[in-house]
């Protein structure tokens, strides 16, 4: 009997479609996404309902559950100046290629009377290994002079301005009375006014601010 | 695929004066590329973040030991934080005999019907949540309680963050025990 021969048929798939989805999910994420930013250590922040995003350019103190600090200077024009603001306050004495050193650094974690010996490693210490601005009590809460410095060099622009940029990013598992240091050397320098980086979470269904914000009507405050 | 024409003069027979173009195919091989384009994509979905943090506002006030705000007891609500994301609370002023009645344990979930409770049965203007961190909490339940406020529409200047005193820290460890937390 003759057997109906099926014709081999070739393997070879088309390539072309795939590839155009390829690059088109791929031109989608480069335009759609952002570099993460670099961070000194990984900090889970803790969710809030704010819906209000979290300035770019910034100066960011981070708290570590470790209840370490790091301090990320914005941009580096001010950076320059807090950093030989600070040099001169406290008389570290720091040469300018030292402090153009620390420039390059993008965070600061460690004691002041530390600073002049880690700038000169020949390797950089990772940020995992660096102690921490120390603030664990008010006397030698040295975040008031990073802080003093940071106001001094932005003397003469808004209060306003610097205000919007002053972040606070803290761990969940972080112990209040760390935070309430950090509130500590804020106040101190008469910064009142700051913002925390938390993750956006939705308002849950039912709450008043749930019911606010589907009525049209933006909440009224943020907090305090 | 890509494949070269490699037939080209092999025992073809042209006939004289007739010139067959040469039939190359133009078909590449794609696969490598759709390769790299995932490879790629990956790394974007990895290498970066599609949500952007949220920042929420913190006003603190001045220290201003002149300048007390003067709560009335009938609209005063104290919410501790405590260890091990407990919450304490109790209404009005902690007086000596009664303080074991008015303080009271819940826990994150609870204290938003409580808060709002308070809110409902309070005129606006005695309204004041008095929120005090016990030094075992952590930064998450205080930007919690915060959103919180932000959930049930506490309007802003109806609530504050204080320093917790020894009385308070001394009936946040005692219900501790009582209640076993660790």
């Amino acid at each position: 009997m003759g057997r109906a021969k099926i014709p081999r048929k070739s393997t070879n798939i088309d390539m072309t479609a795939m590839c155009d989805v390829a690059f088109l999910l791929l031109s989608f994420f480069i335009l759609a996404t952002k570099q993460k930013p670099p961070e000194a250590v990984a900090v889970v922040a803790p969710s809030s309902v704010s819906s209000k995003a979290a300035p770019e350019k910034s100066i960011l103190i981070t708290l570590t559950k470790e209840g370490k600090v790091f301090l990320m200077l914005g941009d580096d024009t001010k950076k320059n100046e807090i950093l030989s603001d600070i040099n001169t306050t406290r008389s570290l004495g720091l040469s300018q290629s030292e402090l153009a050193k620390l420039g390059k650094m993008s965070f600061i974690g460690m004691p002041l009377n530390t600073l002049k010996g880690l700038v000169n490693l020949s390797q950089p210490l990772p940020p995992d290994k660096m102690e921490g601005i120390p603030i664990k009590d008010s006397a030698t809460n040295e975040l008031v002079d990073w802080l003093r410095s940071v106001t001094n060099a932005y003397k003469g622009t808004n209060q306003k301005d610097l205000e919007n940029i002053l972040l606070v990013k803290g761990d969940n598992d972080a112990l209040y009375p760390d935070f309430k240091n950090i509130k500590y050397a804020l106040k101190k320098n008469e910064l009142y006014k700051f913002k925390i980086v938390t993750n956006s979470e939705s308002a849950p269904p039912g709450s008043e601010l749930y019911n606010i914000n589907k009525s049209g009507k933006s909440a009224e405050g943020e907090t305090k | 695929m890509a494949e070269m024409d490699t037939s080209s003069g092999g025992g073809h027979k042209k006939g004289p004066g007739v010139k067959k173009p040469k039939k190359l195919s133009t078909r590449v091989d794609l696969t490598p590329m759709v390769d790299l384009g995932f490879l790629l994509i990956t790394f974007f979905v990895f290498t970066t973040t599609m949500s952007k943090p949220t920042a929420m506002n913190m006003n603190e006030p001045k220290d201003d030991p002149d300048n007390q705000l003067k709560v009335k007891n009938s609209g005063a609500m104290t919410i501790l934080l405590g260890k091990d994301n407990q919450v304490y609370y109790y209404m009005g002023e902690l007086t000596a005999e009664g303080a074991s009645d008015q303080f009271k344990s819940t826990n994150f979930k609870d204290i938003r019907q409580i808060i709002l409770d308070k809110k409902k049965g309070t005129p606006i203007g005695d309204l004041m949540y008095i929120i005090k961190a016990d030094k075992e909490s952590k930064f998450r339940n205080a930007i919690d309680i915060l959103d919180e406020m932000q959930i049930n529409a506490v309007p802003p200047g109806h609530y504050a963050e204080v320093d917790i005193n020894e009385v308070e820290q001394l009936l946040i460890r005692k219900t501790e025990e009582a209640n076993g937390i660790k």
